[in-house]
């Protein structure tokens, strides 16, 4: 199987070693769907660390920081590559932070961020597996809790 | 380390808390928002503070002071104790407990009401249907907010007083076996006593129905505190080893469906000669948050298991310690 190169695009953003099951779910936080440039999207490719991994890579588009940590979210395993020129000049593991803003919605239906106009806020209280705290109502979400915004 | 308490104002009383220092946050222009901000040692400092409270006349100690009483839902105890607390204390109470009445019923959010709020007042005691509230509350202003209840979350002074009337009552906090019975879903009290119980090594049980148990999160918490908790759906077999009932009203206003509530309404009765038969130690101590429905008979009243009145008055004693340490008239 012919090795896949993650500088095979001229300028974007490779994200790899995606969890493969998570891979359509990083490909929507992407939101690929509205992307006029170049998109690849793999998935079952043979990972030593995963088993079977997932690779997105998106032409002409630099990740931002928002999407950086929704992906630590549901990929923590995912590694990030800025490819400027076909080379790759800046790679970085995503992290989950300490606290996440704006990006996930308190699972609580009564909790006050479902009700008012303010950003949501969760601390993690442990990253893996992960477990977040509303800020607001206190509630403990897991992984299969958490609705990205 | 000691710790010195002095009141800033004319009134002048000196005592000196045994507890580490470590653990000990300044209460001046706090948030009580949740028991979870909460060492061991601000729980008890509290506590002595209140004892404090009824053993010496306070009266003019929160002179000037201004407290905004903001009810969004209905409250007896909550509302009258903290009004009677700060009034006790010099103090004057603004607010309302008919939010209906308010910009709130005109669709202003609860941010800009707070904001507004703010200019007119130097504390503000917060009940709100919804769960946060009083964090958001607490987000937004610079003076103190003092959560009295946010939904189904947290109600932080009723586990000062529960705590205050437990330790009364009992002689100890430390080492207790205390059974929470009725509606531990949406019992804000129980999650808010249980964790606060978590620092005394207290063993607990969870009597309910199974569709009101404890909430998962609150019982992954206790586990990892390392609490001995149990889930029972009876207090057969469980009664004599327990020293406190912490009893609940099944809330109605809590189910959107009145069938489900239907179906576990009176589902728990106790009545004196209920324990009589089940067994219990001489010295059980039955607490309640009131209001009670039909879950305690009129027959334990008198009893003396029953404490339920007694820790309704206690909210004064420790309202006015919260009051006081909050708005800095001693430290």
């Amino acid at each position: 199987m012919k090795h896949l190169d993650v500088s095979a695009i001229k300028d974007g953003s490779v994200i790899d070693h995606i969890d493969n099951k998570s891979t359509l779910k990083v490909a929507d936080i992407l939101n690929i769907h509205n992307e006029e440039q170049v998109v690849l999207v793999g998935m079952n490719l043979t990972s030593k660390l995963l088993g079977k991994k997932g690779i997105i890579k998106i032409g002409g588009k630099i990740i931002d920081k928002k999407e950086v940590n929704k992906i630590a979210l549901i990929a923590p395993n995912a590694t990030v590559n800025i490819i400027k020129d076909y080379e790759v000049v800046k790679k970085f593991k995503v992290a989950v932070p300490e606290l996440i803003e704006g990006i996930v919605r308190c699972f609580n239906p009564n909790c006050v961020s479902n009700h008012h106009n303010i950003e949501s806020k969760l601390h993690v209280i442990n990253k893996n597996p992960i477990k977040l705290r509303c800020h607001y109502c206190e509630r403990i979400m897991s992984a299969k809790d958490i609705v990205l915004i | 380390m000691l710790v010195k308490i002095i009141s800033k104002s004319s009134f002048l009383f000196g005592f000196t808390y045994m507890f580490g220092r470590e653990n000990m946050g300044s209460f001046k222009q706090r948030d009580i928002i949740s028991i979870r901000h909460f060492h061991k040692e601000e729980l008890l400092y509290i506590l002595d503070l209140a004892r404090q409270m009824e053993q010496a006349d306070y009266s003019d100690i929160l002179k000037g002071k201004v407290l905004a009483s903001l009810f969004f839902e209905p409250s007896t105890r909550t509302r009258l104790s903290f009004e009677s607390a700060m009034k006790r204390l010099g103090g004057l109470v603004i607010g309302f407990s008919e939010p209906g009445i308010t910009s709130a019923a005109k669709g202003e959010s609860l941010s800009d009401s707070i904001k507004t709020i703010e200019g007119y007042c130097d504390i503000v005691v917060l009940r709100h249907y919804l769960e946060g509230s009083a964090q958001l509350a607490a987000d937004v202003v610079d003076i103190p907010i003092i959560n009295a209840g946010d939904g189904a979350n947290q109600h932080p002074t009723q586990t000062f007083l529960d705590l205050y009337t437990i330790q009364k009552t009992k002689g100890t906090l430390e080492g207790l076996t205390i059974g929470f019975l009725g509606d531990l879903k949406y019992g804000r009290t129980v999650h808010s006593l249980a964790y606060a119980l978590s620092y005394f090594a207290t063993e607990m049980f969870f009597i309910s129905p199974a569709s009101l148990r404890m909430p998962r999160d609150c019982m992954e918490e206790l586990r990892d505190r390392k609490v001995r908790c149990h889930e029972n759906e009876s207090l057969a077999g469980i009664s004599k080893k327990l020293d406190v009932i912490y009893c609940t009203r099944i809330q109605k206003e809590r189910f959107a469906d009145p069938v489900e509530f239907e179906k576990v309404r009176g589902i728990y009765r106790l009545s004196k000669a209920m324990l009589e038969e089940l067994g219990i130690k001489n010295d059980l101590k039955i607490l309640h948050p009131l209001p009670r429905v039909d879950e305690m008979d009129g027959s334990l009243d008198k009893t003396s298991f029953a404490v339920y009145f007694h820790q309704a008055r206690n909210g004064v004693p420790v309202r006015k310690a919260i009051l006081a340490a909050v708005l800095g008239v001693l430290e």
